[in-house]
Protein backbone atom coordinates (compact mmCIF):
# COMPACT_ATOMS: atom_id res chain seq x y z
CA UNK A 1 0.00 0.00 0.00
CA UNK A 2 1.32 3.52 -0.75
CA UNK A 3 0.32 6.27 1.75
CA UNK A 4 0.32 10.33 0.50
CA UNK A 5 0.07 12.90 2.65
CA UNK A 6 -0.89 16.09 2.10
CA UNK A 7 -2.81 19.23 3.78
CA UNK A 8 -6.02 21.20 2.74
CA UNK A 9 -7.31 23.96 4.02
CA UNK A 10 -5.67 23.38 7.52
CA UNK A 11 -6.79 19.61 7.05
CA UNK A 12 -4.25 16.62 6.67
CA UNK A 13 -5.62 14.17 4.13
CA UNK A 14 -4.16 10.51 3.75
CA UNK A 15 -4.91 8.97 0.11
CA UNK A 16 -4.33 5.40 0.77
CA UNK A 17 -4.14 3.16 -2.44
CA UNK A 18 -3.99 -0.16 -2.62
CA UNK A 19 -4.11 -3.22 -0.17
CA UNK A 20 -4.38 -2.26 3.42
CA UNK A 21 -3.98 -5.87 4.75
CA UNK A 22 -1.59 -7.57 7.21
CA UNK A 23 2.29 -7.41 7.75
CA UNK A 24 2.63 -4.30 5.30
CA UNK A 25 -0.65 -2.11 4.71
CA UNK A 26 -1.86 -1.87 8.49
CA UNK A 27 1.95 -0.57 9.37
CA UNK A 28 1.87 1.85 6.82
CA UNK A 29 -1.08 3.15 7.91
CA UNK A 30 -0.69 3.17 11.23
CA UNK A 31 3.13 5.11 10.88
CA UNK A 32 1.07 7.64 8.86
CA UNK A 33 -1.63 8.44 11.00
CA UNK A 34 1.13 8.79 13.78
CA UNK A 35 3.21 11.27 11.74
CA UNK A 36 0.60 13.44 11.10
CA UNK A 37 -1.17 13.40 14.86
CA UNK A 38 2.72 13.65 16.21
CA UNK A 39 3.06 16.53 13.46
CA UNK A 40 0.49 18.28 15.04
CA UNK A 41 -2.50 17.70 12.90
CA UNK A 42 -5.48 18.20 14.28
CA UNK A 43 -8.31 17.27 11.55
CA UNK A 44 -7.28 14.06 9.49
CA UNK A 45 -9.06 12.69 6.35
CA UNK A 46 -8.53 9.23 5.33
CA UNK A 47 -9.37 8.98 1.59
CA UNK A 48 -10.08 5.25 1.00
CA UNK A 49 -10.74 6.01 -2.99
CA UNK A 50 -8.03 4.08 -4.69
CA UNK A 51 -7.94 0.88 -1.66
CA UNK A 52 -8.38 -2.35 -3.55
CA UNK A 53 -8.11 -4.67 -0.45
CA UNK A 54 -8.95 -4.42 3.17
CA UNK A 55 -8.64 -7.67 5.84
CA UNK A 56 -9.43 -7.47 9.52
CA UNK A 57 -5.42 -5.73 10.50
CA UNK A 58 -6.69 -3.19 8.29
CA UNK A 59 -9.75 -2.48 9.67
CA UNK A 60 -7.99 -3.04 13.30
CA UNK A 61 -5.58 0.04 12.09
CA UNK A 62 -8.52 2.01 11.44
CA UNK A 63 -10.11 1.26 14.09
CA UNK A 64 -6.71 2.69 16.17
CA UNK A 65 -6.41 5.47 14.39
CA UNK A 66 -9.55 6.75 14.90
CA UNK A 67 -8.81 6.00 18.77
CA UNK A 68 -5.54 7.03 18.62
CA UNK A 69 -6.45 10.49 16.85
CA UNK A 70 -9.78 10.89 19.74
CA UNK A 71 -7.46 10.37 22.42
CA UNK A 72 -5.25 13.17 21.78
CA UNK A 73 -8.09 15.34 20.75
CA UNK A 74 -8.02 15.28 16.63
CA UNK A 75 -10.51 14.33 14.82
CA UNK A 76 -10.46 11.75 11.98
CA UNK A 77 -13.01 11.18 9.13
CA UNK A 78 -12.95 8.80 6.35
CA UNK A 79 -13.84 9.74 2.88
CA UNK A 80 -14.47 7.70 -0.77
CA UNK A 81 -15.25 4.45 0.59
CA UNK A 82 -14.83 2.04 -2.57
CA UNK A 83 -18.25 -0.79 -1.62
CA UNK A 84 -16.15 -3.53 -0.27
CA UNK A 85 -14.38 -1.18 2.13
CA UNK A 86 -17.87 0.03 3.19
CA UNK A 87 -19.48 -3.63 3.25
CA UNK A 88 -16.46 -4.34 5.29
CA UNK A 89 -17.00 -1.85 7.90
CA UNK A 90 -20.74 -2.07 7.88
CA UNK A 91 -20.78 -6.03 8.82
CA UNK A 92 -19.19 -5.06 11.89
CA UNK A 93 -21.32 -2.14 12.20
CA UNK A 94 -18.17 0.23 12.68
CA UNK A 95 -19.33 2.49 10.13
CA UNK A 96 -21.75 3.78 12.43
CA UNK A 97 -18.41 4.15 14.36
CA UNK A 98 -16.47 6.50 12.07
CA UNK A 99 -17.38 9.95 10.37
CA UNK A 100 -17.87 8.69 6.41
CA UNK A 101 -18.20 10.95 3.80
CA UNK A 102 -18.88 10.26 0.25
CA UNK A 103 -16.44 13.25 -0.57
CA UNK A 104 -13.10 14.52 0.51
CA UNK A 105 -15.02 17.99 -0.05
CA UNK A 106 -17.87 17.03 1.79
CA UNK A 107 -15.64 16.04 5.02
CA UNK A 108 -13.10 18.92 4.69
CA UNK A 109 -16.43 21.06 5.16
CA UNK A 110 -17.39 19.18 8.14
CA UNK A 111 -14.43 19.86 10.29
CA UNK B 1 -13.11 -33.12 -8.22
CA UNK B 2 -11.90 -30.86 -11.32
CA UNK B 3 -8.01 -31.40 -10.83
CA UNK B 4 -7.12 -28.17 -12.90
CA UNK B 5 -9.10 -25.76 -10.50
CA UNK B 6 -7.79 -28.12 -7.01
CA UNK B 7 -4.87 -27.46 -6.13
CA UNK B 8 -2.36 -27.73 -2.55
CA UNK B 9 0.03 -24.80 -1.17
CA UNK B 10 2.39 -25.34 1.10
CA UNK B 11 4.29 -21.91 2.47
CA UNK B 12 6.40 -20.55 5.45
CA UNK B 13 4.72 -18.33 8.17
CA UNK B 14 5.47 -14.95 6.37
CA UNK B 15 2.85 -12.35 5.64
CA UNK B 16 4.03 -11.69 2.45
CA UNK B 17 3.33 -14.94 1.33
CA UNK B 18 -0.18 -14.39 1.43
CA UNK B 19 0.22 -12.76 -1.89
CA UNK B 20 1.46 -16.22 -3.30
CA UNK B 21 -2.14 -18.21 -1.62
CA UNK B 22 -3.87 -15.35 -3.67
CA UNK B 23 -2.35 -15.67 -6.88
CA UNK B 24 -3.20 -19.74 -6.90
CA UNK B 25 -6.64 -19.43 -5.86
CA UNK B 26 -7.53 -16.32 -8.25
CA UNK B 27 -6.81 -18.51 -10.71
CA UNK B 28 -9.03 -21.28 -9.46
CA UNK B 29 -11.47 -18.83 -8.70
CA UNK B 30 -11.39 -17.12 -12.30
CA UNK B 31 -11.96 -20.82 -14.08
CA UNK B 32 -14.85 -21.63 -11.26
CA UNK B 33 -16.62 -18.47 -13.65
CA UNK B 34 -17.71 -16.94 -9.78
CA UNK B 35 -18.96 -13.31 -9.68
CA UNK B 36 -16.48 -10.16 -8.66
CA UNK B 37 -18.31 -10.16 -5.65
CA UNK B 38 -17.70 -13.83 -4.56
CA UNK B 39 -14.38 -13.89 -5.37
CA UNK B 40 -13.34 -10.73 -3.47
CA UNK B 41 -15.03 -12.18 -0.25
CA UNK B 42 -13.74 -15.78 -0.87
CA UNK B 43 -10.47 -14.04 -1.47
CA UNK B 44 -10.56 -12.00 1.79
CA UNK B 45 -12.29 -15.05 4.16
CA UNK B 46 -9.09 -17.05 2.96
CA UNK B 47 -6.47 -14.38 3.86
CA UNK B 48 -7.95 -14.06 7.16
CA UNK B 49 -7.48 -18.13 7.74
CA UNK B 50 -3.94 -17.98 5.92
CA UNK B 51 -3.02 -14.46 8.18
CA UNK B 52 -4.41 -16.53 11.72
CA UNK B 53 -2.11 -19.78 10.59
CA UNK B 54 0.65 -17.39 10.03
CA UNK B 55 0.28 -15.67 13.24
CA UNK B 56 -1.82 -17.07 15.67
CA UNK B 57 -0.86 -20.87 14.76
CA UNK B 58 2.55 -20.72 13.68
CA UNK B 59 3.40 -17.75 15.60
CA UNK B 60 5.27 -16.51 12.21
CA UNK B 61 8.20 -19.11 12.82
CA UNK B 62 8.78 -19.67 9.01
CA UNK B 63 10.29 -22.76 9.71
CA UNK B 64 6.59 -24.12 10.05
CA UNK B 65 4.33 -24.29 7.58
CA UNK B 66 0.47 -23.29 6.32
CA UNK B 67 -0.84 -25.68 4.14
CA UNK B 68 -3.81 -24.10 1.94
CA UNK B 69 -6.10 -26.91 -0.02
CA UNK B 70 -8.59 -26.27 -2.59
CA UNK B 71 -10.85 -28.59 -3.64
CA UNK B 72 -14.94 -29.19 -5.59
CA UNK B 73 -16.93 -31.64 -3.55
CA UNK B 74 -20.28 -32.91 -4.26
CA UNK B 75 -21.55 -35.57 -6.34
CA UNK B 76 -19.52 -36.95 -9.90
CA UNK B 77 -20.70 -33.43 -12.30
CA UNK B 78 -22.51 -31.81 -9.83
CA UNK B 79 -19.78 -30.22 -7.81
CA UNK B 80 -22.04 -28.36 -5.47
CA UNK B 81 -19.04 -26.47 -2.70
CA UNK B 82 -15.90 -24.72 -3.14
CA UNK B 83 -14.05 -26.52 0.00
CA UNK B 84 -11.03 -24.64 1.28
CA UNK B 85 -8.56 -26.40 3.89
CA UNK B 86 -5.68 -24.04 5.84
CA UNK B 87 -4.08 -26.09 8.11
CA UNK B 88 -0.98 -24.67 10.37
CA UNK B 89 1.51 -26.24 12.78
CA UNK B 90 0.80 -24.72 16.04
CA UNK B 91 -0.21 -25.75 19.17
CA UNK B 92 -4.28 -25.06 18.26
CA UNK B 93 -6.65 -23.30 20.12
CA UNK B 94 -10.24 -23.00 21.37
CA UNK B 95 -12.73 -21.76 19.03
CA UNK B 96 -15.19 -21.26 22.68
CA UNK B 97 -12.49 -18.42 23.58
CA UNK B 98 -13.32 -16.35 20.98
CA UNK B 99 -14.88 -13.17 21.50
CA UNK B 100 -18.01 -11.09 20.11
CA UNK B 101 -16.75 -8.38 17.54
CA UNK B 102 -19.77 -6.66 17.83
CA UNK B 103 -20.48 -6.48 21.66
CA UNK B 104 -20.31 -2.62 22.47
CA UNK B 105 -17.21 -3.55 24.64
CA UNK B 106 -15.54 -5.47 21.81
CA UNK B 107 -16.51 -2.45 19.12
CA UNK B 108 -13.69 -0.34 19.23
CA UNK B 109 -10.88 -3.22 19.74
CA UNK B 110 -8.04 -3.28 17.36
CA UNK B 111 -8.63 -6.95 16.93
CA UNK B 112 -10.59 -10.04 16.51
CA UNK B 113 -12.94 -9.68 13.62
CA UNK B 114 -11.22 -12.40 11.33
CA UNK B 115 -13.06 -15.34 11.81
CA UNK B 116 -16.15 -12.99 12.40
CA UNK B 117 -15.47 -12.00 8.36
CA UNK B 118 -14.93 -15.76 7.26
CA UNK B 119 -18.12 -16.69 8.69
CA UNK B 120 -19.85 -13.87 6.67
CA UNK B 121 -18.14 -14.36 3.78
CA UNK B 122 -18.65 -18.26 3.59
CA UNK B 123 -21.58 -20.65 3.73
CA UNK B 124 -19.78 -22.89 6.09
CA UNK B 125 -16.81 -22.47 8.32
CA UNK B 126 -15.39 -25.49 10.64
CA UNK B 127 -12.43 -25.83 13.06
CA UNK B 128 -10.73 -28.98 13.87
CA UNK B 129 -7.72 -30.49 15.12
CA UNK B 130 -5.04 -31.15 12.59
CA UNK B 131 -3.50 -34.80 12.82
CA UNK B 132 0.14 -34.57 14.09
CA UNK B 133 -0.41 -30.87 15.72
CA UNK B 134 -2.00 -27.59 14.74
CA UNK B 135 -5.27 -26.38 13.70
CA UNK B 136 -7.16 -26.71 10.66
CA UNK B 137 -10.23 -24.43 9.51
CA UNK B 138 -12.35 -25.17 6.70
CA UNK B 139 -14.44 -22.66 4.48
CA UNK B 140 -17.16 -23.84 2.28
CA UNK B 141 -18.44 -22.08 -0.49
CA UNK B 142 -21.97 -23.07 -2.46
CA UNK B 143 -21.43 -22.98 -5.72
CA UNK B 144 -25.19 -23.75 -6.85
CA UNK B 145 -26.38 -20.53 -4.90
CA UNK B 146 -29.94 -21.17 -3.19
CA UNK B 147 -33.13 -19.38 -3.82
CA UNK B 148 -32.99 -16.09 -1.75
CA UNK B 149 -35.54 -16.55 0.88
CA UNK B 150 -33.85 -20.64 1.48
CA UNK B 151 -33.29 -20.93 5.05
CA UNK B 152 -29.84 -22.78 4.65
CA UNK B 153 -28.81 -19.41 2.73
CA UNK B 154 -26.58 -16.90 5.22
CA UNK B 155 -28.73 -14.52 7.41
CA UNK B 156 -26.52 -11.78 5.79
CA UNK B 157 -27.05 -12.64 2.20
CA UNK B 158 -30.69 -12.85 2.86
CA UNK B 159 -30.90 -9.52 4.22
CA UNK B 160 -28.83 -8.03 1.50
CA UNK B 161 -31.03 -9.44 -0.87
CA UNK B 162 -34.18 -8.06 0.68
Amino acid sequence: MKVNVRQRDGVTILDLKGKITIGVGDVALRNAVQDAINGGATKVVINLKDVTTIDSSGVGELVSAYTTATNRGAKLSLANLPSKVSDILQITQLITVFDVFDSEDEAVRSF
Amino acid sequence: MSDEKSFHLAIGSRFENIELVQLVLKDSLDQLGLDDDNRHWIDVAVREAVANAIKHGNLQDPAKQVHVDLALEGNEGHEDWLVIRVQDEGRGFDPAELEDPLAPENLLKPNGRGIFYMKSFMDDIQYGARPGGGTVVTLRKRLNPLEPDDPARPARTRERQA
